[in-house]
């Protein structure tokens, strides 16, 4: 075996791309099954209180039904640990729209018509679902998403403020808004001997089979989980949420048949995760010369009575910026709303929304050029830590973004660009995401003496391009081509993996199979063939020798041109340009693909997305897809991707950091830059709408 | 979704007696906003009759009128060369709506009788008069982004979601029905209503009448007609506050006009206080900001949407411009 | 209130029994075991259930199956014969989607979408586009993505156009 490095980078089609464009990936809710029962979720009718009654009898007369399940019929669990998976144990009601039972029936039609003729009697209590950031009530949390400090202090940041030659000081805000992957989550279970079986569509099938577990008291070998495919997920498919646990109740009244349970769209604005909106002051001071002086961060956001969630929204602050003087924090209000959870970069994408935009003003401030007040203030080493930056390429990608996308051009007089009835503008954004690992994960290879090899790991593929980039990386360890190398991911039955979240799915699935490749060559060490039985080898990630000794991020620039209508304030994205620093990457196509989705999103999260709370109900208003707008094909203009070629020995043997989130941030802070700079009105609440713009 | 039963009807004849005799039937059409409304339990009709081969699929282009069935399809309508001829913003109102497949589905008579948009009338959860009266509206207090800004009532601020409908406003059209009382002939601006104390009426239409055609009457200067719409997404979105109009102007003063504004109202707007102000006045940005003005006197608006507004008055202002050639 | 049917999808006729409530998407996922065509809001919303119906792009989950009796429908799945529809191979190309989801109904209505501007038929931004790029997009509005993988579609779809 001689080592190969032409496949690792290389631009290859997706190994998938055959079935998917024929629409023939199996998903979820797609896995053919005998004679499925199918569930249709039933919903808590207010927002805080108890159930007094519930009245099945109608549901049940109706033609197709087989069962109703609620909390008065529903097995004990195991465990009421995780609040949000622990439904209906008690009749209390946390919030609107929590799981309280479910209509079991021969059709979907049935159940879903069905659910409607349940009748269900409530003592209700007054409810609170108001983010305010004077609230008194705001609780410091122990530590926030991630597991990074709630507050950090440097320096004294009022006395830098109150003798710094200039001072931001502005409120940003973020709303709440929600993953909405194409596919619903979809669960499809059932119960065999007391084995239990789950096509669940998730990012991660080992953690869905941990807390399955936990939950029903199970020995984890009992319970299969599967998921080839995954129609997208960006947090919301991370871990299972309650209607996991639905499914495989429902599946038990019924057993051995399997229950298929799909969520409507509306009902994924409550079950499955979303992330907060979040309140941010930033105070910047700065010298005449446009050094930071301080910095100070401080967000609010909400979590969920039942189960605490809190947004790292300040975390990206302690990194960016050289500034002798840092202070962040982080608050948040118990509020009676279904509890959040992950949405693509959370902490770094809502918090840079702020960051970015404050820093933008600053520049202004200090009448610098936005791209040289961040090259100003790049510090050397990290500013929280003090170690030094495993790799830290900001610079390089603010130089190549602004050569390419023509910066040096830019009139910087706010509405200094005009065509026709359209006010043109420019603006830049920094991008950063931290370097994470995950524990635990193992690849097996099993290689046959007809050059052939297995690779096996539980890994799992929404989109991300994991199928084709984790056969580049074994086929590369292996030194053979891609078609020697037979993949399997998304099943419980092969070996351990940690999910896809925090952009590290490549780092530590492709690490365990590069020490896999590692251990295979070990045992034959002077190239012997392989033995007609065959070799099976287990890798596993290694332990990060620079782990705690050095900082390990990404970074990159984004820029965007951005036209405001004189009239009717409609704001459209012609142009973008990212230019990012994220280590090496495996695949070039599936890797622009990453960091172009990401930028779309962030697009989308700067002019569209905002789901609008009813304060009286507690519920979102704007539950579906009419409502709560996702850009369309329309909505997204040219969008331009390119990496800096980066080395970094520190983070992993590969050299790769992950670039899921990074795209996403950035974006909307480089789009609302250039809203301000098309039409001097700075935009510091998102989503950027026409109505701010209106005279 | 209740269970119903579905069937065909032999002609128009026989459908509205099969309505009149189900005071819970409905007619399916297209199906695009009924189908959604009987999944959500919005509407749930015990019986549908199908009326997509009963009315005409065609547009007949007459010297003084063009009758359009009620089974053509959105886009067959925006596609027919004679309309995008002689009426193009009634193209570009119906190219301005939904989506390709949506358009391919939904038919004339199913447009205009399409419901709100309003979320809290699509929620079953949320107190709503125009889906159960005496309920109270969940919007006045609640998000009003979506919402009226004329003609709304204490009951109801919801708005009309169709584009097609606002061009056919300005432009006079006739909409055509059979019901049980015989045929009629309804000014399309008098077709919807305004929500006043009863707002679950969207339209003066009794139960079991068929829309069967549409009739735009000839109206030469419809050649130089635009529909601009603006919304929250660049495709695929409802208007928050859209624009059909036509101008005919000669030395620098408007002779005639039509103007109706979608988004604004429980109806398509027509907008006749700001016609009658445009009408012999000079074509110029001031006499347009002006007629709109007029136009937008009556508005009454909700915190949630003040902004429609300043962006109807703008959306007059340039569309007028544009049509009548004057420089901004 | 069931009722026998026949579909014909993908060249195939079926005979089956639907429920007058039964949507053509879900008799075709529920009944027929055909997954092609995808629901992500069943509500019109999304257009992952794009289907041909003769030559006309529909969304399928707004189409109840009693109404479509006989009917004549495509999947991504039925595009080509063999192998796979030009678009198909260009969509792979140029990497024009990620997690697959959206991507049959996309394939779909972008057959649909070229038949349609093969035929003359305008789009609301024909008298204002100076780029196929641009009729394109808006063209294609009516399917979401949420991966983001427009900005590759348009030049997938557009190459195939321009044949």
């Amino acid at each position: 075996m001689t080592a190969t490095t032409s496949i690792i980078g290389a631009p290859v089609d997706r190994i998938d791309g055959a079935e998917k464009v024929r629409g023939a990936a199996l998903y979820a809710a797609e896995h053919p099954v005998d004679q499925p029962v199918h569930a249709f979720p039933l919903q808590a009718e207010i927002t805080r209180g108890r159930i007094t009654g519930i009245d099945p009898a109608e549901a049940m007369s109706e033609p197709g039904v087989i069962a109703v399940l609620t909390h008065e019929n529903a097995p004990e669990l195991a465990s009421a640990q995780d609040a949000e998976l622990a439904i209906l144990q008690s009749p209390e009601i946390a919030f609107h729209g929590q799981l309280i039972g479910a209509v079991l029936a021969e059709s979907v039609e049935a159940a879903r018509r069905a659910a409607q003729l349940v009748h269900v009697g409530y003592e209700q209590q007054a409810h609170d679902v108001d983010l305010h950031p004077a609230r008194p009530d705001l609780v410091k949390p122990e530590l926030v998403n991630g597991g990074f400090r709630t507050d950090t202090a440097e320096g004294d940041v009022d006395a830098a403020l109150a003798s710094a030659a200039v001072v931001v000081d502005e409120v940003y805000t973020t709303p709440q808004e929600h993953n909405n992957p194409l596919e619903p989550h979809a669960t499809i279970a059932s119960w065999t001997d007391g084995d239990l079986t789950l096509y669940d569509s998730t990012q991660g099938v080992h953690w869905v089979r941990e807390s399955i577990a936990a939950v029903f008291g199970l020995d984890q070998q009992r319970i299969h989980v599967v998921c080839p495919h995954v129609g997208g997920g960006f947090g919301a498919k991370g871990v299972p949420h309650a209607h996991v646990v639905l499914a495989a109740m429902a599946a038990r009244l019924v057993a051995p048949r399997p229950v298929k349970l799909v969520l409507t769209r509306q009902q994924m604005f409550t079950i499955v995760g979303y992330r907060t909106g979040t309140l941010q002051r930033l105070r910047l001071g700065s010298d005449a010369a446009g050094r930071l002086t301080a910095i100070s961060h401080d967000a609010v956001s909400q979590t969920s009575r039942i189960k605490e969630f809190v947004e790292q929204t300040a975390v990206p602050t302690r990194t960016m910026y050289a500034a002798p003087n840092r202070r962040t924090t982080h608050r948040v209000a118990e509020l009676d709303v279904p509890v959040p959870s992950w949405m693509r970069a959370p902490g770094e994408c809502p918090g840079m929304f702020g960051l970015e935009v404050a820093v933008d003003e600053m520049a202004i401030a200090c009448g610098l050029d936005p791209v040289e007040f961040r090259i100003r203030n790049e510090p050397d080493t990290d500013p929280s830590t003090g170690r030094p930056f495993s790799s830290r390429n900001l610079v390089a990608c603010l130089r190549e973004g602004a050569q390419r996308f023509g910066w040096a051009q830019r009139d910087p007089a706010p509405r200094s660009g005009r065509d026709g009835r359209w006010l043109v503008g420019t603006g830049v954004a920094s991008s950063t995401y931290p370097v994470f690992s995950m524990p635990g994960t193992r690849a097996t290879i099993r290689a046959r003496p007809d050059g052939r090899y297995r690779v096996l790991i539980g890994a799992a593929d929404l989109g991300t391009g994991a199928w084709t980039a984790l056969t580049q990386i074994a086929a590369d360890a292996l030194g053979v081509e891609m078609s020697e190398i037979q993949l399997s991911i998304g099943d419980t039955d092969l070996p351990y993996a940690s999910g896809a979240g925090g952009s590290t799915g490549i780092t530590c699935w492709g690490s365990a199979i590069v020490d896999a490749a590692r251990r295979l060559r070990a045992q034959l060490p002077n190239g012997e063939p392989i033995p007609d039985e065959g070799i099976e080898v287990t890798g596993t990630l290694p332990d990060n020798p620079y782990a705690g000794q050095m900082a390990m991020h990404s970074f990159g620039a984004q820029f965007a041109e951005v036209r405001v209508h004189a009239d009717t304030g409609e704001v459209r994205v012609p142009r973008m340009l990212g230019i990012f620093a994220a280590g090496r990457m495996v695949n070039a196509k599936t890797a622009r693909s990453q960091l172009l989705g990401g930028m779309t999103m962030g697009l989308s999260m700067a002019l569209h997305e905002h789901s609008v709370v009813d304060p009286r109900y507690g519920h979102v208003v704007n539950h579906d897809f009419a409502g709560y707008h996702i850009a369309t094909n329309a909505d997204i203009g040219e969008i331009e991707v390119d990496w800096i070629d980066e080395h970094d020995p520190y983070v992993n043997p590969m050299g790769t950091k992950g670039i899921g989130e990074l795209g996403i941030v950035g974006t909307a802070a480089a789009i609302a830059n250039a809203a301000h700079h098309a039409t001097g009105i700075r935009v510091r609440d998102l989503p950027i709408t026409l109505d701010r713009f209106l005279t | 979704m209740r269970p119903f039963r579905y069937q065909h009807a032999p002609d128009i004849g026989s459908a509205v007696s099969a309505l009149a005799e189900a005071p819970e039937a409905a007619y399916l059409a297209g199906g695009t906003n009924l189908v959604d409304l009987m999944k959500l339990e919005v509407a749930v009709p015990d019986l549908l009759v199908d009326v997509r081969e009963l009315t005409s699929d065609r547009i007949e282009a007459h010297p003084d009128f063009v009758r359009i069935g009620a089974a053509v399809t959105n886009s067959a309508l925006a596609a027919d060369p004679v309309i995008r001829r002689r009426f193009p913003m009634l193209s570009q109102a119906v190219l301005s709506g939904a989506s390709g497949q949506l358009r391919n589905l939904a038919t004339t008579g199913g447009n205009l009788l399409q419901r709100t948009r309003c979320p809290y009338f699509q929620d079953l959860n949320t107190p709503c008069n125009k889906r159960e009266p005496g309920t109270g509206c969940s919007a006045r207090e609640g998000f009003q982004r979506d919402h009226a800004i004329l003609g709304a009532s204490e009951a109801c601020i919801a708005t009309h979601p169709s584009d097609m409908a606002v061009a056919l406003a300005a432009l006079d059209a006739v909409v055509n029905t059979e019901g049980p009382r015989g045929p009629r002939a309804i000014p399309l601006v008098d077709l919807h209503r305004l929500p006043g104390d009863e707002p679950e009426r969207d339209t003066v239409l009794e139960h079991g009448e068929l829309i069967t055609s549409v009739d735009v009457p000839q109206l030469d200067f419809a050649t130089n007609s635009r529909y601009r719409k603006a919304r929250d997404r660049a495709s695929f979105a409802f208007a928050l506050v859209s624009v059909a109009a036509a101008v005919d102007t000669a030395d620098g003063v408007v002779r005639d006009v039509r103007l109706a504004l979608g988004g604004v109202a429980h109806k398509p707007w027509r907008a006749t206080d700001a016609e009658a102000a445009l009408r012999g006045a000079e074509a110029s940005v001031e006499e347009f900001r002006r007629a709109a003005d007029a136009e937008l006197a009556g508005a009454r608006p909700l915190p949630g949407n003040e902004f429609k507004i300043p962006l109807a008055r703008n959306m007059i202002v340039g569309v007028l411009s544009e049509l009548s050639g004057v420089p901004r | 209130m069931d009722t026998e049917i026949t579909l014909v999808v993908d060249g195939v006729e079926h005979s089956l029994v639907v429920d007058t409530r039964t949507t053509v998407l879900d008799a075709l996922r529920e009944r027929l075991g055909i997954t092609s065509p995808k629901k992500g809001c069943d509500q019109g919303q999304c257009g992952a259930c794009t289907l041909l119906l003769g030559d006309r792009r529909v969304n399928s989950c707004l189409m109840l199956a009693v109404a479509y009796d006989g009917a004549n429908l495509r999947t991504a799945d039925g595009l080509a014969d063999a192998d796979m529809h030009p678009l198909q191979r260009a969509f792979i190309e140029h990497d024009a989607f990620q997690c697959g989801y959206c991507t049959p109904g996309q394939v779909v209505s972008a057959v649909g979408m070229m038949q349609e501007m093969r035929e003359g038929e305008p789009s609301a931004v024909t008298a204002d586009a100076a780029e196929l790029s641009d009729e394109v997009r808006e063209r294609m509005s009516g399917n979401l993505c949420r991966c983001g993988a427009y900005a590759n579609m348009i030049p997938a779809i557009v190459e195939v156009a321009q044949r």
